[in-house]
Order: C-alpha cells, then sequence, then structure tokens
C-alpha cells in the first residue's frame, strides 16, 4: 500500500506578498536549502495548538523556549529511553514539530539511567514540587521588579559623588537581558515535572488498555483527573464576584461594563460596594494574570490589563443568576461520577493485580494534576507579566520615535530588540540621534504587510510522509497525533456517516445545535447562549464561555487538551483534533456533536452560503 | 390496584415470600423490584389457593382419597389424580377471591392499549418441589385471553398439585399432604419487536469490563439459534460507552401470530436491517439491565432481553432470562496484567517487574508509592500506546 503524504514545505505556496518571510526569523528556525534532502525526509506536524496564528518575530520565543525546554526533559534530564526532544521549524508563519526517535541500540543503556531520574522525582514528588512553586514564584517577583524607565537627560548629582561611573543605561541592557533569562528559566521549570505527570499517566493508562483491553480512554482520564483544579480558579473567583454582587443587590452597576471606571465607580457608590470592591481586588492577585489567549502572544489580553473581560463575564453570570440559573461546575456530582468509575474499575480487579490498578492509579492521580495546574503559573502568570514588561519597553521604545505603533517591538526578533536597544543608549549616550527612529518604522511596516499576508493562508496540518506508525508517547498523549488521526487528515479514515468529521473522543454526549466559529480569543464575545464551539484551538482562559455553550469542537488536541478537560469538567461533549472543523464548519450551520464516538455532522451542509475553504491559500478569519 | 392477601403483583413493592409466592413468583418479584423488569403480571398466591380449598370442603376427602395410595400402581394412581383434579375444578371460587382475582387481570390488561394474551403458570412452594425439573413438571398456559380461560386454567394449576407424577413425588420422598399449597404466576406473553442476548464481559477474552449484546428484530429464537446474524455491540461495563459495533444482516424476524397463537417469520425490510435494531437509548437501557443482573445475582450473567411491542418506549425493556455466564467466569477476573515483558521484547533487560521484586540495578522500586518503574519504563517502551 503506497502511503499517502502531506506536502512538502517547498510545495506550498507563498501568500501574495509575503515573499522574503524567511528573514523574519532566525535562521535556525526556518527549513535550509542545503538540508532539504533531510528536512524532507523527516515527517513535521504542525502545532497549531498552541501556535494558532502566524509568528511575529519577537513571539517566537514562547516557540523556541517551550519546545526546547520539552525537549531537555526527554534528552537531558530523564533520559527518556525512547524518546528524545522535538525539533521545530517555523514554515510559513507556523510552528511544525519532528520528533526525534532514540536510536534502538541506545534505548536498552538509557533505561537505568531514567528509572534512576524518574525514580527520584516519583519518589519525592511533593517535596519536589512545593520547591518549584518556591521557583517559580521566585522568578515571577524577580520579573515584576525589572523597570524599563526612559534614560535621564543627565546623570543624577548622587551618582557623581558617590563615584557611582555608570550612566544607568546598562540597567536598561540588564533588565532586558534579565526578563528574557527570567523567562528562559521559568520555561525550564514548566518541564520539570511535566513530562513526569505524562510518564505517570502514560504508566497508567497502558495498564487499564492491557487489563481492560479497549477501555474507552475517557475513563482513564477521568480516573486520574483533578476535579477542583486550579485552571478553574479565576472563573470561579468570577462566579462568586457574580453571586455576591445578586446578595448585595448591586447587579444595576454591571450595565456597561466594557467601561470599567464607570462600573466599578457604580459598585462602589452602591450600598455594600465597598465589600465587593475588596474581594474583586483580592482575587485580583494572583487570579487575574489570566490571559484570553494561551500566553504564546504579544496580543494575548490579560484580565489585569483588560479588567472588561472579566467584568463583561461577571455581568453574564449575574444575569444567569438573575434567570435561575445554577452557574457553579457540579463538582460534587463529579467526584462522585470520579469516584463511581474508580470503584467500578477497581472492583473488576482480583488480588495483586488491583493492588498494582491502586499503586499506578496513586501515581498517574498525584503526578497528573500538574499537568493541568502548571498552566496557571507559567503560560499565565509567568507570560503575563513577561508580556507587560516587554509592552514597557515597547511603549518607552515607541516615546522615543523606534516605531509607530506602541507595541510594534514585537516585530523585532528579540536579539534584534537587544541591538535596538544599545542603537537606543549609544544615540542617547553620545547625545546624538540613534539610528532606529529612521530604520525601524519602515521596516516594520514591511514586515506588518509579510505577517499579514502570511495569515491569509491557514497551515497544513502536516508536512511530508508520515511514518507507517507513530509509537513517540508524549506526541501521541500530549497532541493527539496518532496513526489513525493522520489517517484521518490524509483523508484515508474511516467516512462519518452521513458525511463530516471525525476526531478525537474527547468528551462524551450528544448534543445538536447552532454552530460558532470562533478563530481568535476577541470573537467570543460573538458567542451564544447554546451555541456549539468551534475553533482552532481553547484556551482555559475561556472557562466562562463553556458555561453557555453545549459542546466543543477543536481542529486539534488529544484527549488532554484544554478543550478536553474543561469539557469533561462542565460534562460538555467535545470532539477534538478534527483537522479542519474550524474551516470546514460555517457559523449558522447546525451540527450533531457525538462527544462519545468523536464525530460532528453538518446537518444542514447543502445550505451553507460560502463553500467550505481549507488548506494553503485559504483566507482564515483572524482578524488578529 | 394494590396487592393484597390473595393478590401480589410483580411492581407491587411487597416483600415477596415463598410460603406465599412460591418459587417462580417470588424470583419474578424480587426482579422486578432488583430493576430487572421481567414481564408484567402477578401472583395468585398461595393464600387464594388456601382460601378456596378450606372453602371448598375438600381437603379431608383428598387426604382420605391419597391414604394408603400404592405409588407402583399407576393405573389407580391416575384414576385418584383425575378425580382429585376434577373435583378441584368443578368446585365455585368463593366469590371476595373471584372478585380480587378478575380486579387483578383487568388492572393488567389496563397497562397496554389493548388486551394482550397472558401465559398462567404454577408456581410451588420449595417443601413441594425441590428441584428445577420437577418444576418442570408444574403446567404453564399460554396465549390465553379473556377472565374466564385465565380464572379457569388458574383453577387447572391448582389442580395440578395433584397431578400422578406430583402425588408419586411427595410419597417417594416422604412429604405430607397436610399443608400442601399452590401460587399461580399470571404474566404478559412477551411480544417482541427487538430482542436478543446480552453478556456481562467481553466472551472473546473474558474481559469482565465489558457488555457485549447481540440484538436483532423479533423474537430471540434467531439470535440464539444462529439463523440471523444479529447487531453486534460491545460497551464498556463502568461508563457504558459504545467501544465498538458491528450491524448484522438481520435480514428475517419471528414475530408473535396472536391469532394462530404461534411464530411467524418474515423478511426485514432494507432499511431496518441498514441500521443498528437498537437506539442509543434503549441499548443503554439493555446494558445497565444486564449490569444489575450481574450485581444481583454476584457473577457474571447470560441474559436473554426483549423490547415488547405492547409497552411503551422507555419501559418496555424486559428481562426474559438471566442465568450465570460459566465459560469464562471461573477464569481469573482479570487477566494479569504483564510487568516488563516489551522492555523484554526489546532485548532490554528486565528492571521491574512488579512493585515487590525490586532491582537492584537501579534501586527502581520505590516502596513509598508501591510503583514499579519496571513497568513504566514497559509503558513508555509500549508502541501502541
Amino acid at each position: 500500500m503506497s502511503m499517502k503524504s502531506f506536502p512538502k514545505p517547498s510545495e506550498l505556496p507563498v501568500p501574495a506578498g509575503a515573499e522574503g518571510w524567511e528573514k523574519l526569523y532566525p535562521y535556525y528556525l526556518v527549513f535550509q536549502d542545503k538540508l532539504k534532502e533531510a528536512e524532507d525526509a523527516k515527517f513535521w506536524f504542525c502545532d497549531s495548538q498552541h501556535w494558532p496564528t502566524v509568528f511575529k518575530p519577537f513571539e517566537t520565543i514562547g516557540g523556541e523556549f517551550a519546545v526546547k525546554c520539552l525537549g531537555q526533559y526527554n534528552a537531558r534530564h530523564l533520559m527518556i529511553p525512547n524518546a528524545n526532544g522535538i525539533e521545530f521549524r517555523i514554515h510559513l508563519g507556523y510552528l511544525y514539530m519532528s520528533p526525534i526517535p532514540v536510536p534502538e541500540d541506545q534505548i536498552a543503556a538509557r533505561v537505568p539511567l531514567f528509572e534512576q531520574r524518574v525514580g527520584h522525582y516519583f519518589q519525592n514528588w511533593e517535596e519536589l514540587l512545593k520547591q518549584w512553586h518556591v521557583k517559580v514564584r521566585g522568578t515571577i517577583d524577580e520579573m515584576e521588579t525589572l523597570s524599563f524607565a526612559k534614560l535621564p537627560d543627565m546623570v543624577p548629582m548622587e551618582d557623581i559623588t558617590t563615584g557611582k561611573a555608570k550612566d544607568g543605561s546598562e540597567v536598561l541592557l540588564e533588565n532586558y537581558d534579565r526578563l528574557i533569562q527570567l523567562a528562559y528559566q521559568n520555561w525550564q521549570y514548566h518541564f520539570e515535572f511535566l513530562n513526569l505527570g505524562y510518564i505517570a499517566y502514560l504508566d497508567f493508562f497502558n495498564f487499564c488498555k492491557e487489563v481492560f483491553p479497549n477501555i474507552p480512554d475517557q475513563s482513564i482520564a477521568t480516573m486520574v483527573q483533578g476535579v477542583d483544579m486550579e485552571l478553574f480558579r479565576p472563573d470561579d473567583e468570577l462566579k462568586q464576584l457574580a453571586k455576591l454582587a445578586v446578595e448585595l443587590g448591586i447587579q444595576s452597576a454591571f450595565a456597561n461594563t466594557d467601561d470599567v471606571e464607570a462600573t466599578l465607580g457604580a459598585v462602589r457608590a452602591s450600598s455594600g460596594g465597598e465589600r465587593w470592591i475588596r474581594q474583586y481586588e483580592e482575587a485580583q492577585d494572583p487570579w487575574f494574570n489570566f490571559t484570553v489567549g494561551n500566553g504564546f502572544y504579544g496580543h494575548d489580553k490579560y484580565w489585569k490589563e483588560h479588567q472588561e473581560i472579566p467584568l463583561g463575564y461577571i455581568a453574564d453570570y449575574i444575569r444567569r443568576l438573575d434567570e435561575g440559573q445554577e452557574i457553579m461546575r457540579p463538582t460534587e456530582e463529579l467526584i462522585a461520577e470520579k469516584d463511581r468509575i474508580v470503584e467500578e474499575y477497581r472492583d473488576l480487579l482480583e488480588g495483586e493485580t488491583q493492588a498494582v490498578f491502586d499503586a499506578k492509579r496513586q501515581l498517574a492521580a498525584t503526578a497528573y494534576p500538574y499537568v493541568e495546574n502548571h498552566n496557571f503559573y507559567i503560560e499565565h502568570w509567568t507570560m503575563g507579566v513577561f508580556w507587560r514588561k516587554i509592552r514597557e519597553l515597547s511603549r518607552m521604545m515607541h516615546a522615543e520615535g523606534f516605531w509607530n505603533e506602541p507595541d510594534d517591538l514585537l516585530y523585532l526578533g528579540r536579539n534584534e530588540v537587544r541591538d535596538a536597544l544599545f542603537d537606543l543608549v549609544t544615540g542617547w549616550g553620545v547625545g546624538a540621534q540613534p539610528i532606529g527612529p529612521t530604520y525601524w518604522p519602515e521596516e516594520i511596516e514591511r514586515r506588518r504587510g509579510i505577517i499579514d499576508a502570511l495569515k491569509t493562508a491557514r497551515p497544513q496540518p502536516a508536512l511530508n510522509t508520515p511514518p507507517a506508525s507513530i509509537t513517540e508517547p508524549f506526541t501521541r498523549m500530549l497532541w493527539g497525533i496518532t496513526t489513525e488521526q493522520v489517517q484521518q487528515w490524509l483523508g484515508a479514515g474511516e467516512e462519518v456517516e452521513g458525511g463530516g468529521l471525525r476526531g478525537m473522543a474527547a468528551s462524551p454526549g450528544v448534543v445538536e445545535g447552532i454552530a460558532r466559529v470562533v478563530t481568535d480569543s476577541d470573537q467570543l464575545s460573538e458567542v451564544q447562549q447554546g451555541e456549539i464551539l468551534v475553533a482552532t484551538v481553547t484556551a482555559p482562559s475561556w472557562g466562562p464561555i463553556f458555561g453557555k455553550i453545549k459542546a466543543t469542537v477543536t481542529d486539534i488536541g488529544g484527549m488532554m487538551s484544554h478543550a478536553a478537560i474543561v469539557c469533561r469538567e462542565y460534562g460538555l461533549p467535545a470532539v477534538t483534533g478534527t483537522g479542519s472543523g474550524s474551516t470546514t464548519i460555517k457559523t449558522g450551520q447546525r451540527l450533531r456533536v457525538d462527544g462519545t464516538k468523536g464525530t460532528v455532522q453538518i446537518l444542514d451542509a447543502e445550505e451553507a452560503a460560502e463553500p467550505a475553504i481549507a488548506g494553503p491559500g485559504a483566507h482564515s478569519h483572524s482578524h488578529v | 390496584m394494590e396487592s393484597n392477601e390473595y393478590i401480589q403483583f410483580f411492581d407491587g413493592g411487597i416483600e415477596p415470600t415463598l410460603e406465599a409466592l412460591g418459587g417462580k413468583g417470588s424470583s419474578l418479584v424480587t426482579m422486578t423490584s432488583a430493576g430487572m423488569p421481567v414481564p408484567p403480571g402477578f401472583v395468585v398466591t398461595t393464600a387464594a389457593f388456601d382460601e378456596f380449598m378450606s372453602a371448598a370442603g375438600i381437603t379431608r376427602e383428598i387426604h382420605d382419597l391419597l391414604e394408603g395410595l400404592d405409588p407402583e400402581d399407576v393405573a389407580e394412581m391416575e384414576k385418584v389424580s383425575a378425580g382429585i383434579r376434577a373435583d378441584i375444578c368443578s368446585k365455585p371460587v368463593p366469590e371476595g377471591l373471584r372478585a380480587q382475582t378478575l380486579a387483578a387481570y383487568e388492572a393488567l390488561m389496563a397497562r397496554f392499549e389493548e388486551p394482550v394474551p397472558v401465559a398462567v403458570r404454577s408456581s410451588a412452594t420449595a417443601e413441594d418441589l425441590p428441584d428445577a425439573s420437577f418444576a418442570g413438571q408444574q403446567d404453564t398456559y399460554l396465549w390465553l385471553e379473556g377472565a374466564k380461560a385465565v380464572t379457569d386454567h388458574i383453577r387447572q394449576c391448582w389442580a395440578s398439585l395433584f397431578t400422578a407424577r406430583a402425588i408419586i413425588y411427595r410419597l417417594k420422598n416422604g412429604i405430607p399432604n397436610e399443608g400442601l399449597s399452590m401460587a399461580v404466576v399470571v404474566q404478559k406473553m412477551v411480544n417482541s419487536k427487538v430482542s436478543g442476548v446480552a453478556m456481562t464481559l467481553d466472551p472473546a477474552n473474558g474481559d469482565r469490563s465489558k457488555i457485549t449484546i447481540d440484538s436483532s428484530y423479533g423474537v430471540g429464537e434467531m439470535v440464539v439459534s444462529g439463523q440471523v446474524t444479529p447487531d453486534n455491540i460491545v460497551l464498556d461495563k463502568v461508563t457504558l460507552t459504545v467501544v465498538s459495533e458491528h450491524l448484522g444482516d438481520k435480514h428475517a424476524e419471528l414475530v408473535p401470530d396472536r391469532s394462530a397463537h404461534t411464530l411467524v417469520e418474515r423478511e426485514v425490510d432494507e432499511e431496518r436491517r441498514g441500521r443498528r435494531s437498537l437506539t442509543d437509548e434503549e441499548l443503554a437501557a439493555v446494558a445497565s439491565m444486564a449490569k444489575r443482573a450481574e450485581k444481583h445475582y454476584k457473577c457474571p450473567q447470560d441474559i436473554e432481553w426483549a423490547l415488547d411491542a405492547d409497552l411503551p418506549d422507555g419501559e418496555n425493556l424486559l428481562l426474559l432470562q438471566s442465568r450465570p455466564e460459566t465459560v469464562h467466569s471461573s477464569k481469573p477476573a482479570a487477566p494479569k496484567a504483564s510487568t516488563g515483558g516489551y522492555a523484554a521484547s526489546l532485548g532490554i533487560p528486565a528492571s521491574g517487574g512488579s512493585a515487590a521484586s525490586g532491582d537492584a540495578a537501579s534501586g527502581t522500586t520505590a516502596a513509598a508509592t508501591g510503583f514499579s518503574l519496571g513497568s513504566i519504563t514497559a509503558s513508555l517502551l509500549k508502541t501502541t500506546a
């Protein structure tokens, strides 16, 4: 049987106006002509789960740090016997990944090293995790101390008298370097426990598949997943604030939450309003360090700086409370159901096998919650502070005339920023004009044109010829890239009855409803009560939306993707990893989502106004 | 209608006793209250029999007739037996008892859009009928329609306590004729539109975390005897998620012909053949019922079930039979998980094994949590995660 293939990178058309895009990114991030043969021989899948839209040059930092640090834990810390890290490239603005296997003849030698290392972590889990929290918090606190103030007209007299003999520009340079280093540091910490969480999960997963052949993946996930996780805390805080507002009878203050000052002013002026404000302020630290995106983009909006977002959600919760709806997640029911499922599977086993089940589930239940909870600390909190500091720097340089728009720093690579900073301090130091204000505005406009052109095409699900089977454990678990999934993308998978899409059965249940396609978090406000959310990928911070919708369909993501976890938590059906849900389905179409079977049917496909758009050259709905 | 001293509905909520309901009757009530819906019906209790006998005033006379009978004299035995039974059938039923029985029958019929045929079966108490083969000797009357047919056959069941075989059995086993009694079951005839079997394990590998269902149209005989290829569905027992399903051809069905009091075979049309014979809701209901049967009998079960065309959707699933699954249930409940096997197959020295085994080379087992590094390694190396 001849294996169908995805296109080669060189076969993809460059969108008009995007010519020369390669030069926007560092040389090591793009496919090389001289390595064409070797690179074409590898299978690359697109990680649109984390990077759904085109990278601006500065934003490659998230992809680079995250995927590099993931790899180091496989290849250098834990010595995973059969998996090294993941190579990555940016092609036409999107991130493609290729897992690196360990040569067969080296696997055995890594086993004892691996067992020694993971053994240490699993034996000392609590203590090491406690230490992790201290380290991560330390990084964030230090990040907060960094500032990028405008340089003074002259060195203060005090520095003359103390003989300091430095002009302060070194602080600007050091702070920039330090900010980058601290981000790198927390990305290393991010993966200290993540791979271990997956390892413990995989161990339990494989055991279950062995003793209960064909046990649904959902059952295994349910047995180890935390029911009340930190990722839901921000949303829960908003619900509590909505309840308090109703209790205090101050609903009318939330009539127009787009005006943050007026809303908070109206609350303060109401009777009991001060109490509400106190609770609101307490909730902010740290829970408003929460992005509507996923932490990887400079345009991510964080609740802290965009309080109209949490206030809007609060207003929506207040409305639902006033309508008599239950807004809290059914936590007790979920815990009871989880306990029932664990108990019933356990009861099917006897003696020693039952003891093994207990040990493995216990380990997975200990280690796996990290996979869910770390996200708040790194993607939301750390990156929230990081992007805030970057904006501060960008705005300072904007004020110095380096670029036309306040956030245009994102169009520079992170090492170009250092050059620009040195340009700035040189011009300032010698009393001349820096070159940047002459050079960057025009260059940034050129780059903006290229980025906008790249955004008009969606990425390919993958590049080149897939291997006969996909065995790398993390690729399968984290990204849901399985042999079946790849075949499905290639159109070779099992047909869905009546036409439609197939993906992963990520959260059980069957519903019909109207689709709402969301390709960018700015479109979230369009989502109406009772609609089915169709997205490239969802972010955990979309929490409040999950209380409104009936089901979720995503293009990419496995059993343990955020959409899957949140939907199980909210008791909503979800089909993840459909490959092309957000491009095939149109807002307003009627869908039947079967989260138990992993299928999505478009019930009125022929009535769709526009033809489905997919593949290279397709226009994305994104208006980022 | 409420259950009372003489009549006990299967779903009447009264605690069943062997003395009042006999073996079959009390089992039907127990199953119904355990959530295993047998075809609906009621039991005419032993108190009704006692009341009838006492009003008929023939107990003494019967005892005298049976006294001193020679169990080897078959001709005499048959003659006496026939006499007693004719006597029982000719005596009037006391008016109160008769009214209660008729009301019970009407109440049963009222559950359906139009009157349906019933079966009338005797249900003896355990002391009189110690083994199942003997129970089979008791009378069963099928396809009965109308109150008269039903009451006549209740009386015939009572009379069946005095068949020659029953008399001989008691003589040979030294069971006294004093205090003999008999309950009678009146139960709706099943009108299967869809039926099949379900096992509370996967017969392919004995996996007890699955429920396997075979389902086809009409009466289950064609499924059981292999004359049609049924739909085959495997569900996860804990979550009732469908794990796999294969649509069978289901080319023919056996359906009851009420007028002929028999089953007729007919073709199934393309449309019905092309879809699953059970809806999602019906499938979940069959699986839940199988699971309840297993829980009730505390071992894997092999059940026969049917969807009754005379009952409304959601209440039409009936349990026809539940018996222990014997092929796999004698084996351990679950296969023992292999540990380290995959590593070994790759030429890697087994480094772990069970949590208790330990490993000198890498000090791998962590007693604190009881996990096994060898198995973790094996998991990672497993190529089909």
